[in-house]
């Protein structure tokens, strides 16, 4: 094959794929009306997606936040005075490090986790059985999945800004000799809510793209428990890409 | 009523249905037989609509699957038992909750109605005292009746048995076929059983269709096909003859 009609080929199949997450997207939503039918299944992976995540969060939070403050004194050296670190590192964390970072990670743990239970369920008929028994596999699975993670990851956003927060101030208290009111001071001179709300609107979307990614690639899974594993890592790769690229999207039409 | 018209279906370059055509009247029991690969389960699955004909139709009580809105086609399926090759439990569940999970999502919600209709359909495939357990400590054989206490939860007019007994020792075959048997009596359904055993054949088979290379190759009484003198018919039967 010529490397023209590869590449012909793959875009093809890219905006295929494209249309058929669009598809399900609009599926997922038009069953939202449903949710009260039976709501244990929304709260059951709303604890899965949210407290399920939280020790992963705070350490993603807390580590980011104190390398963020050393970068930033590193960078400022000789240039800046320390004094405007805590805008600076805040800064930063409301807009990228907190809502994308939290994203990635939740991507890795809840995105790879739906495709793999949902793809698990696809090769062993499990799928098929629902559906035998009148149940939309989209109602009783995607649903409540997408729905719990459009609604948890700005909240885990927002406690990852926090905890992300707290570790820089750590790292400038404790190494750079910064005062708890020159740091929050800063924070505060240029904080602007934009920057906070841009950041949890932004979550919004990734966590949306993560579990519909999980759920499409989840459902389309073949090949027993090797096509497990590999739906995992294709959820993961195209939900990290797909965060990326919103976010660098929603970038341009936010700020 | 389930009316089968010039049904084809390919997957990528391999025809596996190359224009199946029958009827089965309500109340009927049939058994349909060919060789492993020759798309029994593709059939089965275009029954209940978990698969589209690339070209003729299928229609169950008056509704084209084709065709059919997808809340006309869930509303069918809650009138079909359907028991799968693999059982397909849902590992999630206790064996309780999966056999009440479609009367659960279509709306029953007292606990004590829904124990007692486990309870029911559980001794009816000759268990109990299992229902809080999860499949995965369950037996094969275990298993196959277990979904067959779902598929019967919500008094299906339609049964449809996919390979029942295949990957049974002969005796629990024995006791599956007898299940089979005495459910049918109970419930007045129409029963589709996909194997490839002879014996399930015999015994409990009114009608026999046999599908060979993607056609109905051979559609009669299990007697008929036991004396067809065609090397083809006569040639599985010696094959599938033994348990
Ligand atoms: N979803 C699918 N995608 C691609 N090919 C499929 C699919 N389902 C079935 N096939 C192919 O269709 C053919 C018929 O499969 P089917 O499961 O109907 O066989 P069967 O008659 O039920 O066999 P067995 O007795 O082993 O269960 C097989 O070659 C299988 O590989
Ligand atoms: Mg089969």
């Amino acid at each position: 094959m010529n490397i023209i009609s590869y590449i012909g080929q793959k875009t093809i199949n890219f905006f295929e794929e494209f249309g058929e997450i669009s598809r399900l997207f609009g599926r997922t939503i038009a069953y939202v009306k449903d949710i009260g039918k039976d709501r244990s299944l929304l709260l059951k992976q709303m604890e899965h997606i949210g407290t399920g995540s939280l020790p992963l969060v705070i350490i993603v939070g807390f580590f980011t936040g104190m390398v963020s403050s050393w970068q930033a004194a590193y960078q400022f050296k000789g240039l800046i005075s320390n004094g405007f670190i805590g805008s600076a590192v805040s800064r930063a964390i409301f807009i990228e490090l907190g809502p994308v970072l939290t994203a990635i990670v939740i991507a890795g743990r809840v995105g790879a986790s739906i495709a793999a239970e949902l793809g698990t369920m696809k090769v062993t008929e499990q799928i098929d059985a629902l559906e035998s028994l009148g149940i939309s596999p989209i109602r009783y699975l995607s649903t409540p999945r997408v729905i719990a993670a459009m609604v948890m990851m700005p909240i885990l956003t927002i406690f990852a800004n926090a905890i992300a927060l707290i570790g820089a101030f750590a790292v400038a208290n404790f190494f750079l000799d910064i005062t708890g009111k020159v740091f929050f001071d800063s924070v505060q001179r240029l904080f602007h809510l934009k920057d906070v709300f841009g950041g949890i609107f932004k979550s919004i979307f990734f966590g949306t793209v993560t579990a519909l990614i999980g759920v499409h690639v989840g459902l389309r899974t073949t090949g027993g428990a090797e096509g497990v594993g590999l739906s995992c890592i294709r959820a993961f790769v195209i939900s990290a890409a797909m965060i990326l690229i919103l976010d660098y999207t929603l970038w341009t039409i936010i700020f | 009523m389930i009316e089968i018209n010039e049904l084809r279906k390919s997957f990528d370059a391999q025809q596996v249905l190359r224009g199946v055509s029958f009827s089965i009247a309500d109340g009927e029991t049939v058994a349909i037989i060919g060789q492993s690969g020759c798309g029994k389960s593709v059939l089965l699955k275009h029954i209940i609509g978990l698969l589209q004909p690339d070209s003729g139709s299928v229609v169950v009580d008056g509704h084209n699957i084709a065709t059919a809105s997808e809340e006309q086609i869930y509303a069918l399926r809650r009138k079909i038992g359907f028991l799968f090759q693999s059982a397909a439990l849902f590992d999630s569940m206790t064996v309780f909750e999966n056999i009440v999970l479609g009367l659960w999502e279509h709306g029953e919600r007292e606990e004590a109605k829904l124990r007692h209709i486990a309870e029911e359909k559980l001794s009816m495939v000759g268990l109990r005292g299992i229902l809080d357990q999860k499949p995965a400590s369950l037996s094969g054989g275990m298993r196959k009746r277990v979904g067959l206490a779902r598929a019967l939860a919500m008094n299906p007019k339609y049964l449809f048995y996919d390979e029942p007994t295949t990957g049974l020792d002969p005796v629990t075959s024995d006791q599956i076929d007898d299940l089979i048997l005495s459910v049918t009596k109970q419930y007045q359904a129409t029963n589709l059983i996909i194997t490839h055993d002879m014996f399930t054949v015999q015994r409990i088979a009114k009608r026999v269709i046999f599908l060979s290379n993607g056609l109905v190759y051979f559609d009669g009484t299990p007697q008929e096909l036991e004396n067809s003198i065609d090397p083809i018919v006569q040639q599985f039967i010696e094959r599938f003859g033994k348990r």
